[in-house]
């Protein structure tokens, strides 16, 4: 049994108890993902698990043998930082930084949805085939990762900044 | 978290002959369970994994849909035969939970999740007579303003958090389950039980019946309808008062119409009441308004959340006025 872990193939823990969110931090290293408040209410723990994003602290490690996780440790590439991490940089998207890891995985999540067509509460139209990438739905589809420092705005733009672009 | 042994299921049938015992549970997602688990409300041995069976969403010939229960909600809400004929449906379950909890949670999950009762959560500080039966309830006097004002008891106040199963309810959706006795079908509406004096039994379904399923009937005029939903903030929370709607007008009078409401009750609440006032009537907001306060002539508020009768009976007016507006 192994769980795929930024490339990297890793055996399933043996304990059916440890979640995702442990398995990557206590098992592996991997203390980019945060472990915020544990019972799926902050974000925090955010992975991509085959471009899906989804709470790594209410999933348990072994329900993913077989699957692809992506923490923040495998966006970047020779040691550049993904775009979005730049612009979360550039946009002041974060202040204590807690949240960020978390922020990121899920705004490149939400991106794959929204193109996919996945619409949000503040969809007008349901029938509408392609939904635009607007300030009111990047703050909705967002709307799983909480910011204690208060630096929604500055995420929002970081995101717009990197995804508006339809060509992107 | 206690300890547990994990397996997989491969099929339903699988899945149902290494169910042995109360203390099984299927898991799906685990967005409920896993937490129930780390703060031992929930306090299985042993857990089947129930994600790998039927996830097919797929449009019935009839018109209707059908769902496998291992389904995630992000799949059923973005399902283009969703999104065109059931809209209500797609609306509830976006305005639940996050995106991510949207991704990992099942169709058949949602259907189970438990109470979002702070008292039923608290396992060392409070008394719930869900968590232990016959030990009393701390909700009844304690701060109750999300608690039930309809169907309640004495001995639980406690709502039902499920957005879905408000849309599903209004829908008449039909739960497929699987048990060693053989398979079954259940109406979603008689799915879930009222607490009276066993707020512990939540549901009819028996141990180790597995919900495979959830089949929604044909409905011409489900394409108007909507849910709205009513929240402490606009986003990532829980209902004070949500309701799902369809109508079909006949000229000025309403022909048939489905009203079910959620945040109010211990199960997905179908307002029959309304629904009987309203078939033949006006569709005028005295009406709609009628029908609400006829509903809501059976609630009971506690101390804390008497504002909820006024709120929900304003949404329920708000709702279908602008189905009307919209079906003229």
């Amino acid at each position: 049994m192994a769980i795929t872990i930024n490339g990297v193939r890793e055996q399933v823990p043996g304990d059916p108890r440890v979640s995702l969110l442990d398995f990557v931090r206590e098992h592996l290293g991997l203390y980019g993902t945060k472990k915020g408040c544990d019972q799926g209410a902050c974000g925090a723990c955010t992975v991509l698990v085959d471009g899906e994003r989804i709470l790594s602290c209410l999933a348990l490690a072994v329900q993913y043998d077989g699957r692809s996780v992506t923490t923040i440790e495998g966006l970047s590439s020779d040691g550049a930082l993904h775009e979005l991490q730049q612009a979360f940089i550039e946009h002041d998207g974060f202040q204590c930084g807690y949240c960020t890891p978390g922020q990121i995985c899920s705004a490149i999540g939400m991106v794959t949805e929204l193109r996919r067509g996945v619409p949000s509460h503040v969809t007008g139209d349901l029938a509408a085939e392609e939904i635009e990438l607007s300030f009111d739905e990047v703050r909705e589809r967002m709307s799983g990762n909480l910011c204690r420092c208060g630096a929604h705005n500055g995420i929002v733009d970081a995101i717009n900044v990197v995804y508006a672009e339809p060509s992107r | 978290m206690i300890e547990f042994t994990y397996a997989r299921a491969t099929d339903a049938a699988d899945a149902v002959s290494q169910a042995d015992g109360a203390d099984t549970r299927y898991l799906g997602g685990g967005t409920n369970l896993v937490d129930l688990m780390r703060e031992t409300v929930e306090r299985p041995t042993a857990l089947i994994d129930v994600t790998g069976l039927s996830d097919i969403i797929e449009a019935t010939p009839e018109g209707g849909l059908l769902i496998g229960a291992a389904a995630r909600n992000t799949a059923v809400a973005e399902h283009v035969a969703v999104r065109t004929h059931f809209p209500l449906l797609s609306r509830a379950i976006i305005a639940g939970a996050s995106a991510q909890i949207r991704n990992m949670a099942t169709v058949g999950g949602n259907l189970l999740q438990r109470t979002r009762c702070a008292y039923f959560y608290d396992t060392e500080g409070s008394r719930c007579n869900k968590r232990d039966p016959g030990g009393g309830c701390d909700a009844v006097e304690g701060f109750n303003r999300m608690h039930a004002i309809l169907g309640a008891s004495p001995s639980c106040v406690a709502t039902h958090p499920s957005d879905m199963c408000v849309a599903l309810a209004a829908l008449d959706a039909i739960v497929h389950t699987r048990a060693a006795a053989g398979e079954r079908t259940v109406a979603l509406c008689d799915l879930h039980r009222l607490p009276e004096d066993h707020p512990e039994l939540e549901t009819v379904l028996e141990p180790g019946e597995l919900i495979t399923a959830v089949e929604v009937p044909p409905l011409s005029f489900a394409t108007r309808s909507a849910y709205r939903k009513v929240r402490d903030r606009s986003s990532y929370a829980f209902a004070l008062v949500s309701v799902a709607a369809a109508i079909e007008l006949d000229g000025d009078s309403v022909r048939d119409v489905r009203i079910a409401l959620g945040g109010l009750a211990p199960k997905p609440w179908r307002a029959w009441r309304a629904e009987e006032v309203l078939r033949g009537a006006q569709a005028t907001p005295e009406s709609f308004r009628d029908a609400a306060d006829v509903e809501l002539a059976a609630a009971r508020p506690l101390a804390g959340n008497g504002f909820k009768v006024e709120l929900a009976a304003r949404t329920i007016t708000a709702v279908l006025e602008g189905l009307a507006e919209v079906a003229v």
